[in-house]
C-alpha cells in the first residue's frame, strides 16, 4: 500500500526535492512559490535533509549560486515565480549554456504591470526559448512525480540541461490534494547520486564561461539543440523506469478520450482537469470530444501530438499567456507549426484565457467544446483568437 | 588562420576550456595599432610600465625592460605612465 499524504503543490515539490537528496538549495521568496523553499529550509533546519540552503538577496543571485553549485558537481534545486523568473532571465540562458542540470519549481504567476499575484503562464512563456526543459503539472501528484523524474532527465549525460516543473500559482501551489508518495529508498534507487561530466576542481582546472566568438558560438548552441532533441529519448526512458517503481504512467502528453474524438481542447496544467471533467459530461451526452494535455512543453512533443490528434477535425488551443502582436499565442503557434510540419490539415483556433488568475469555469469550457464541435461540423472558424470572458 | 576548426561533436560541452593556460596561445599582438618603443638609453628601469601593463606584456630583463609584441595590444598605458617619457607610441606600418 502506497503512502498517502495531503500536500499542496508547493509542498509536493518540496517533499520530492527532499527525497531526491539535493545538495544545494538557493532561493529567494516570492508569492506563490515561497512555501516551496520555506518547507525546504525547515527540512534542512530540522536535519531531515542534508543540504546547504543559501539565502540570497535576489532571484538573479539565487540562480547564479545554483549555477556555481551545479558546476561544482552538486545536485541543485531552486524555485521562483513571476517577477523572480523575469529577474533570473539572464541566468536561465547561462544555466542551460553551461549545461547545468538544475531543477526549478515554478508556481506560475502573472507578470506586472499591473501588479498581480495570481496564476497565469506569462512568466514561463516569457522565457520559453531559454533552452530549459519545461514541464507543466496538472495537480500536486503530477508535480511530485515530475520533480523526481526531472532530476534524472536533467542529469543524464545525453541531456545536461536544466528543467522547470511548472504548477499553476495558487490553483495548484496552494491547493491541498491527496498525493501518493514513494519510499525514500525507492527514490534513492531510482535517482542515485549525481555523476557530473566535468566539474570545477582546483586540482584539475578548467575554464567555464570563456569568451566564445563568431567562429565557435554557433557550434555551442547547436550542442544545446541536439541535447534538447536527445532529451526526448531520455524522457521516454525515465518515464518507463518511473512507471515501474510508482505504477504511474507518464509521457510527453496525456490524451483523454481522443480515440474517436471529432473536437478537442489542448491546454496546459490545471485547466486540463476541468476540461476533462467537462469532456466526460459531454461524452455522456454522446458528443465526441477529447482533451490533450502536454506535460512536456519543451521539447515540444510533435510526434506524440500528431498521434494523439488522430482523426480529430477541429481543435481549440487554450493559452494562459499572451504573445502580444503575434498571430497566435505560444501554445497555439506550436500546435499549428507542428500540424504544418507533419502535413496535417485541421481546423485550429486559439483561446486566450485566465490572465492574472481569472477563473476558467466548466461553463467556459463547455462553450469552447461546443464551438469546437461546430467548427468540426462546418469547417468554418468564426474567430481565430478568442478572448475568454474579457469585458467590453 | 588556416587551422581547421572543430565541429559541434568534437568541441567540449558548453564551451568549457579543458586545458588551463590556453590563453597563451591567443597572440593578441595583432590587435595593435600603435607600438610602444622604449628608448633603452633613457630608461631608468623603474618598472612602473611593468606594474601598469594590463597584459603583462612588459618583460623584465636584467638592467632594463622590453616589450613582448606577441601580446602587447598597444594600449599606451606604459608610455603614459613612464616618468622619464622614454616610451614612444609608433603607428604600426610606419
Amino acid at each position: 500500500m502506497a503512502k498517502v499524504m495531503g500536500l499542496t503543490g508547493n509542498e509536493a515539490i518540496a517533499y520530492a526535492v527532499k527525497q531526491c537528496n539535493v545538495d544545494v538549495v538557493a532561493a529567494y521568496p516570492i508569492t506563490p512559490q515561497t512555501i516551496m523553499v520555506e518547507v525546504l529550509s525547515e527540512y534542512i533546519y530540522n536535519g531531515e535533509m542534508d543540504a546547504e540552503f543559501i539565502c540570497v538577496e535576489s532571484e538573479h543571485s539565487a540562480l547564479s549560486a545554483c549555477i556555481g553549485a551545479s558546476l561544482a558537481g552538486a545536485r541543485v534545486f531552486t524555485a521562483t515565480a513571476s517577477q523572480g523568473l523575469a529577474l533570473m532571465h539572464e541566468m536561465l540562458y547561462i544555466a542551460s549554456g553551461l549545461r547545468c542540470p538544475i531543477v526549478m519549481g515554478i508556481a506560475n504567476r502573472a507578470l506586472s504591470a499591473p501588479l498581480n499575484i495570481h496564476g497565469d503562464h506569462s512568466d514561463m512563456m516569457g522565457s520559453r526559448d531559454c533552452c530549459w526543459i519545461q514541464i507543466y503539472a496538472e495537480n500536486p501528484q503530477e508535480a511530485y512525480d515530475w520533480t523526481i523524474q526531472a532530476f534524472k532527465i536533467a542529469e543524464d549525460h545525453r541531456v545536461l540541461l536544466p528543467v522547470s516543473v511548472n504548477i499553476d500559482g495558487f490553483i495548484l501551489s496552494h491547493s491541498m490534494e491527496r498525493v501518493e508518495v514513494l519510499e525514500d529508498e525507492d527514490v534513492s534507487r531510482f535517482l542515485p547520486p549525481r555523476k557530473p561530466l566535468i566539474t570545477i576542481d582546483p586540482t584539475k582546472p578548467v575554464t567555464v564561461g570563456a569568451l566564445c566568438l563568431p567562429d565557435y558560438y554557433f557550434e555551442m548552441k547547436f550542442q544545446q539543440i541536439q541535447a534538447m532533441k536527445e532529451s526526448c529519448n531520455v524522457i521516454f526512458e525515465v518515464n518507463s523506469e518511473y512507471e515501474s517503481i510508482s505504477g504511474r504512467k507518464y509521457g510527453f502528453l496525456e490524451s483523454y478520450a481522443m480515440d474517436d474524438a471529432e473536437a478537442a481542447i489542448i491546454c496546459l496544467g490545471s485547466t486540463a482537469g476541468t476540461a476533462k471533467a467537462v469532456g466526460r459530461e459531454l461524452r455522456s451526452k454522446g458528443k465526441k470530444v477529447g482533451v490533450i494535455k502536454p506535460w512536456i512543453y519543451r521539447p515540444f512533443p510533435e510526434e506524440e501530438l500528431i498521434r494523439a490528434l488522430g482523426d480529430v477535425k477541429a481543435v481549440a488551443v487554450l493559452d494562459r499567456a499572451c504573445s502580444f502582436g503575434a498571430p497566435f499565442n505560444a501554445l497555439c503557434s506550436d500546435v499549428i507549426a507542428t500540424l504544418y510540419r507533419h502535413g496535417k490539415d485541421l481546423r485550429v483556433f486559439n483561446c486566450l484565457y485566465g490572465l492574472g488568475g481569472r477563473d476558467i469555469t466548466p461553463a467556459d469550457l463547455k462553450a469552447i467544446f461546443e464551438e469546437t464541435l461546430e467548427v468540426a461540423k462546418t469547417g468554418k472558424i468564426k474567430e481565430y483568437v478568442k478572448y475568454i470572458g474579457v469585458r467590453e | 588562420m588556416s587551422e581547421k576548426k572543430l565541429g559541434w561533436r568534437s568541441l567540449p560541452i558548453g564551451g568549457y576550456l579543458l586545458e588551463p593556460g590556453s590563453a597563451m596561445k591567443y597572440k593578441t599582438g595583432d590587435w595593435r595599432a600603435f607600438r610602444p618603443v622604449i628608448d633603452q638609453k633613457r630608461c631608468v628601469n623603474c618598472l612602473l610600465c611593468w606594474i601598469y601593463c594590463p597584459d603583462s606584456a612588459i618583460v623584465r630583463l636584467e638592467k632594463h625592460v622590453d616589450v613582448n609584441y606577441d601580446y602587447c595590444k598597444g594600449c599606451g598605458i606604459c608610455a603614459n605612465e613612464c616618468p622619464v617619457k622614454c616610451i614612444t607610441m609608433v603607428e604600426e606600418g610606419r
